[in-house]
């Protein structure tokens, strides 16, 4: 499992900046961000370096902030890629909550999906799909 | 075992008790018509004189006072009594125009402090006892009337007023309290500030009970506070135009909460047409004062919507319940022509868990329609990374309330700390419709 820092924000100006800066000046690097945004709120969804620590700090700063537990998954960077795991996912009666993906150079991309409930992992392992270690993405 | 302060008082046969309340009211009466001019010219106006008065029930005779007519009377109007023989003045917070003005004189303040003292009693508390209070010290009531009802009783009191929350954790922990008094968002605070600290109140703290009071609190926040903090609730009605914090307590046995009938006698009137109601019916709370000699008020109408809870209690007081407070009669907001009390709407969110108990109502103007909205914080532990469960729960949230105040409520979950925690009296309701001056 990969621990995504997840950061609750108003959908106001700067809020997302304010959050971003909060990290950055205590030295956290972030690998990737991808933002769901609704009219009021958005949520904050972020790969970095030792997420625990990334999210005790922004909660103590006074933002609703948490690590959940997600799950990487490493596919080739081709037509397909992502279609052949949501698939497998469907088949196997996983639900997916959400999912996002991102290329790492010309040849891989990595689909990271929240699926509900237990064994996701234990599944797509079994299936053949190749997961992405924590200490792979960030440091932990 | 029941425990009492002053168990003659507490305990008096129900007769007995009425003839002592009659024999007060008229000699109250008597002050009040004698030296306070505005009570002569009303009650002259009404063609009744306090020889009137031959039972309880002839006080519907008499007109009402209310608050405008303390304001006209500013600052010494009110005042049965030359300054020489008055101790201390109070005044009302006056966020709603200007202050009202509130005179005791020395057996004014000692009648009070063992008005508190009678709610000390009432959640075990006794010489032995440290109190905390945790209320505003100052012209607000608050402060010194749970100081002053700690001294009767003879606890240890420590002052520490409103504010510096981890100072107040530091000191219930290191001093032993056993009792908190403040009101109770400020309860709500000092115990989860404890929490956030690391500690378990409830389990390591020796405190035992919370007096609480001076603003609306629904079951909910009442048993959440009674829960984080491991203590007996006991809540407080009060009002500085009255007297202050000890006007009604609440015993062990819950249930509403014991007026202190010697001193002060109640109504329930309907607010449209002025009647009295009979026992049991909601309106709005009407006190005439039985022993004030500074300032004596004779039907003075509370804004507070209450019930008379005439039943015996098994604690074996005698002095008959009111309800707990379920408004004010000028709180209440009027939203698309619906009344709505803040306290229904906190109702409906303490039966969420999923929310945290801090919450604030938006009111603004939208067209000639009103726009209500509500802005709540989820507990930390909530999966707010799924926009969906965010959704979902605003989604529920809002078909409660619309079931429950018959009116629409935007809900709009904000980031925590964005609502503004309380020291004092917290600010539920920002109306910003055109047309309103609150």
């Amino acid at each position: 499992m990969i621990s995504q820092l997840s950061v609750f924000l108003a959908n106001e100006r700067g809020r997302l900046a304010a959050a971003c800066r909060a990290l950055a000046d205590a030295g956290f690097n972030m690998h990737s961000l991808v933002l769901a945004d609704t009219a009021d709120f958005g949520v904050a969804r972020i790969f970095c370096d030792r997420p625990e620590e990334a999210a005790a700090l922004l909660a103590e700063a006074g933002y609703r902030a948490a690590v959940t537990p997600v799950i990487a998954v490493r596919v080739p960077n081709a037509p397909g890629g992502l279609a052949t795991l949501l698939e497998f996912c469907d088949g196997a009666g996983m639900n997916v909550e959400y999912g996002y993906c991102y290329s790492v150079g010309p040849d891989t991309a990595v689909d990271v999906l929240k699926i509900e409930g237990e064994g996701a992992e234990a599944k797509l392992a079994e299936g053949g799909f190749d997961l992405v270690e924590a200490d792979e993405i960030y440091a932990v | 075992m029941a425990h009492y302060y002053q168990p003659d008082i507490e305990t008096m046969p129900r007769e007995e008790l009425r003839a002592l309340q009659l024999e007060r009211m008229r000699e109250s009466m008597r002050n009040a018509y004698e030296n306070v001019g505005v009570f002569r010219e009303r009650f002259d106006a009404a063609g009744v004189t306090p020889e009137d008065l031959t039972c309880l029930e002839d006080l519907a005779r008499f007109p009402f006072v209310v608050k405008q007519d303390m304001r006209d009377a500013y600052p010494f109007g009110m005042f049965a009594r030359p300054n020489a023989e008055v101790a201390r003045i109070h005044a009302s917070s006056g966020t709603t125009g200007q202050a009202t003005v509130v005179g005791h004189t020395a057996a004014d303040l000692a009648n009070w402090a063992d008005c508190f003292a009678r709610g000390i009693a009432m959640v075990g508390g006794s010489a032995d006892s440290t109190i905390q209070v945790s209320y505003g010290y100052g012209l607000f009531t608050g402060g010194l009337g749970a100081h002053a009802g700690g001294e009767a009783m003879g606890c240890t009191v420590i002052p520490t007023s409103s504010g510096n929350t981890k100072r107040q954790v530091q000191m219930m922990r290191d001093l032993g309290t056993d009792i908190l008094a403040c009101t109770p968002s400020y309860a709500l605070l000092i115990a989860d500030t404890a929490i956030e600290l690391g500690y378990d109140p409830a389990t390591e703290f020796p405190i035992s009970a919370v007096i609480c009071g001076a603003e609306p609190a629904s079951q909910n926040m009442k048993d959440e506070i009674a829960e984080k903090l491991g203590v007996q609730y006991c809540d407080v009605y009060g009002l500085s135009e009255i007297m202050g914090p000890g006007v009604a307590m609440e015993c062990a046995e819950g249930g509403g909460i014991h007026v202190a009938e010697d001193q002060f006698y109640c109504e329930v009137v309907d607010p449209e047409t002025l009647e009295v109601l009979p026992d049991g019916q909601w309106g709005e709370l009407v006190i005439t004062t039985l022993a004030r000699e500074c300032c004596p008020l004779v039907r003075y109408r509370t804004r507070d919507v209450t019930r008379i809870v005439d039943e015996p209690c098994a604690c074996g007081r005698t002095h008959r319940k009111i309800d707990y407070l379920r408004g004010r009669t000028d709180d209440m907001l009027i939203i698309r022509g619906v009344n709505v009390f803040p306290s229904q709407i906190e109702q409906v969110i303490t039966e969420f868990p999923e929310i945290a108990a801090q919450y604030q109502i938006i009111l603004t103007s939208n067209g000639p329609l009103d726009r209500v909205e509500l802005q709540v914080e989820t507990v930390p532990d909530f999966p707010f990374d799924e926009v969906r469960k965010l959704e979902d729960l605003k989604r529920r949230l809002a078909a409660e309330l619309k079931g429950n105040l018959q009116v629409a409520v935007e809900i709009k979950i904000v980031e925590p700390k964005t609502i503004e925690r309380s020291m004092g009296k917290a600010k539920r309701v920002v109306d910003l419709r055109e047309g309103t001056n609150r």
